[in-house]
């Protein structure tokens, strides 16, 4: 057991040494942006069940792993290693491993003119003034100590820069490779998204790891700013390994009438904490905030947004659907804020979850704080089982137990994937919840009782 | 040999004794009818034969083409060529019917050892059946029976038999809940499946179904016991008198053992 002063320590060793050698460096703003996300980080420490935040997120198991800087990827890592991680039918793909951008494995496809697709640590040496006049604008490291470690170690990830007017069909995708050392190590990759206005994009954010690599920690912040009418999807995917740490953010700055939609789906990690923070500043945005988790093991599934309405007429919808089985934990922590003047504000909220074994835990917590006084909020949240008609109507039309519960379960994870626009990525993420929901199906009550008896090892959220 | 044989069926649920000794027997090409007063077991003897397995076969047999039904589970039973409409059928999200129904007519066809159907080849198959049931083709494309009206579900009921072409056809109160339009519509659907190979039993509490698919037979169900059987002239005198001088009859009657 290591002591929160100990704990500290190997970061500021770590924050000494890649402070000195960091790109841009030398750049006070920079330097300076770094240093204070430090001192906060190291003046609150990792946040405990006692925040409310994070009260049914324990996250010791991170704060007391000794997690050194990865270094620079694995020396040889093949394109054939990445194959299974392509999205098919892309035209680019940026590719980073263990945070950092490593432009022979990407995939550079022919973009539209006024698109800018680059790494961060090369736009700090090239193009400082664009990113200065972004970067950290719009996180509140005071709001979370994870956002405060990430600009801490700020130094890659992706660059996105998207030109007033364009019209950008093809999904730009992310893909976070963590390849785990012997030792613990963790990553810090810092998106920035820029698109200005009248522009329409789609992002993608892929987190993986390969096989064989240790306990991994990956901490990452995206900006992603909106510009007035902009139309922009972003997607989410998570299905690093069960010995994974996963913490990110998604800061949204919407402009006027900008309409985003926000897609995660955590299906991998251990111990996953997805944050989604937009915040509609300009009159009548949009924004639809799609999530599913699925999870099983051990796993603990934490998924955090908070909705700031801060203009009139905006709309948000938030719809997540859960399904847990084994031990796995899932939250759901909806928050709204409507700020004194966003009247006209209209948000949802709605949560479902199936929970597929005695032993899976779900949390809900819906938070609406209305300042304005000519609103219209809602909020729900189920928690329920397989249905026993449902199966047995199935079953009575030929169709097997097993087959029966996965179209169930695909049935129930549909609705979030309907919200998905028609195209590779939803077909991309459509297989990954199949392959998904195949497994869980089978190891299903009546499929299998083997399978269910495994371990009774702890759960992640609960290690103290 | 019978398609279907029952001998001295009872079933419980929650030790509570619902059927008391049921015989019947259904050979094929012969439709007939189970009526009853609501509560008398008529459901429960639908959905044990569709083996819902909530529900507790204390004793008796099951034969159905030669073989112990109650020993299939309701997947094999499907295969077997049973198919029960349901009463109230269930709204499933996310699963197109079409998807669902093809999924269906693919399970039962590998069990036959037949190519599976693909998606292309599915629709153009059976787009006569939907217009016999007077269905618009836009609902196969929705979630099954989500948001459809209960003459909807009751017709996508019947048009999922039409496709799975059962050899025992099940109906348990296929009528209740729908007017006098929608209910010629699903008699006849169901009645141009008549045909020598297979057999209907239709559970109704009213005559009136039996004004559009004449049954060959007619059995009435009081707590849990068939206290009569006859042709079809039994089902309107039932009509007219109601089943009050049954049930005083089964009060009276011996049980079964």
């Amino acid at each position: 057991m290591i002591t929160a002063t100990q704990q500290l320590e190997s970061y500021v060793e770590s924050f000494d040494v890649f402070e000195k050698l960091a790109a841009g460096h030398a750049l006070p703003w920079l330097r300076k942006l770094r240093q204070d996300a430090f001192a906060r980080f190291c003046e609150v420490g990792f946040p405990t069940t006692h925040d409310e935040d994070w009260r049914f997120t324990n996250v010791s198991v991170i704060a007391q792993t000794p997690f050194q800087l990865a270094r620079n990827g694995r020396a040889r890592l093949s394109q054939k290693e990445l194959e299974p991680y392509q999205v098919a039918g892309i035209a680019s793909q940026l590719v980073f491993v263990n945070g950092r951008f490593v432009r022979e494995l990407s995939l550079l496809g022919k973009l539209p003119d006024g698109v800018k697709v680059s790494s961060l640590a090369a736009e700090i040496s090239s193009n400082p003034a664009a990113i200065e006049a972004h970067l950290g604008r719009y996180l509140d490291i005071r709001r979370d100590a994870f956002c405060a470690l990430n600009t801490a170690f700020v130094e890659d990830g992706a660059y996105v820069h998207i030109r007033r007017g364009t019209l950008v069909e093809e999904p730009i995708c992310l893909l976070f490779v963590s390849t785990g050392d012997d030792a613990p190590s963790m990553s810090h990759p810092r998106n920035l998204i820029v698109a200005e206005e009248n522009s329409q994009a789609s992002f993608v954010e892929d987190y993986v790891s390969l096989d064989g690599g240790g306990a991994a920690f990956c901490n990452t912040v995206t900006e992603l700013v909106a510009g007035d009418h902009t139309v922009l999807s972003h997607y989410m995917i998570e299905r690093e390994h069960k010995q994974a740490f996963n913490i990110s953010t998604l800061r949204i700055q919407q402009g006027r009438s900008a309409n985003v939609v926000s897609h995660s789906v955590l299906l991998g990690g251990a111990l996953v904490r997805n944050n989604v923070h937009p915040v509609l500043a300009g009159e009548g945005g949009e924004c639809l905030i799609n999530g599913l988790f699925i999870g099983n093991g051990h796993q603990h599934l934490d998924n955090y947004m908070l909705v700031e309405h801060a203009s009139p007429r905006c709309g948000s919808r938030q719809f997540y659907n859960g399904i847990l089985d084994g031990h796995a934990h899932g939250v759901f922590h909806g928050r709204i804020i409507v700020h004194e003047d966003a009247q006209k504000t209209d948000a949802k909220q709605t949560n479902r979850n199936l929970l597929l074994s005695d032993d899976a835990q779900i949390d809900t917590k819906p938070q609406l704080e209305i300042y304005a006084d000519d609103v219209k909020c809602t909020h729900g949240a189920t928690i329920g089982q397989i249905e026993g008609d449902a199966l047995f109507y199935l079953r009575s039309r030929g169709i097997d137990e097993v087959s029966a519960r996965k179209l169930l379960l695909f049935g129930f994870a549909s609705e979030c994937l309907n919200r998905m626009k028609h195209g590779p990525v939803r077909r991309y993420v459509e297989g990954l919840i199949n392959r998904c929901l195949h497994q869980m199906a089978n190891s299903a009550p009546g499929a299998s009782t083997e399978n269910r008896r495994e371990d009774t090892g702890r759960n992640w959220g609960e290690i103290e | 040999m019978s398609l279907l044989e029952i001998k001295n069926l009872h079933v419980s649920v929650d030790k509570h004794e619902i059927l008391k000794g049921i015989n019947l027997r259904v050979n094929a090409g012969e439709v007939h009818s189970i009526m009853g007063p609501n509560g008398s077991g008529k459901s429960t003897l639908a959905q044990v034969l569709a083996r819902r397995e909530t529900y507790n076969v204390t004793s008796g047999e099951v034969s159905y083409n030669g073989k112990d039904l109650l020993a299939m589970k309701p997947e094999e039973a499907a295969c077997e060529g049973i198919f029960m409409a349901f009463q109230y059928p269930v709204e499933i999200s996310g699963i197109s019917n079409a998807y669902f129904l093809r999924s269906a007519l693919n399970a039962i066809r590998k069990h036959r050892g037949l190519d599976e159907v693909d998606a292309m080849d599915f629709l153009p198959m059976f787009r006569e059946k939907l217009t016999l049931l007077d269905m618009d083709e836009k609902l196969m494309n929705r979630s099954v029976n989500e948001g459809f009206s209960g003459g909807e579900k009751k017709r996508n009921e019947i048009l999922q038999m039409a496709v799975l072409e059962p050899k025992l056809a099940i109906l348990d109160e296929t009528d209740s809940g729908l007017d006098i339009d929608a209910l010629k519509i699903v008699a006849q659907g169901v009645d141009a499946m008549r045909n020598p190979e297979r057999a209907i039993v239709v559970v109704t509490h009213y005559q009136r179904l039996l004004n559009y698919i004449v049954p060959d037979f007619v059995h009435v169900l009081v707590d849990g016991r068939i206290v009569r059987s006859g042709d079809p002239e039994l089902a309107r005198e039932l009509e007219e008198k109601g089943y009050g001088g049954m049930e005083a009859e089964a009060r009276h009657a011996t049980p079964a053992q």
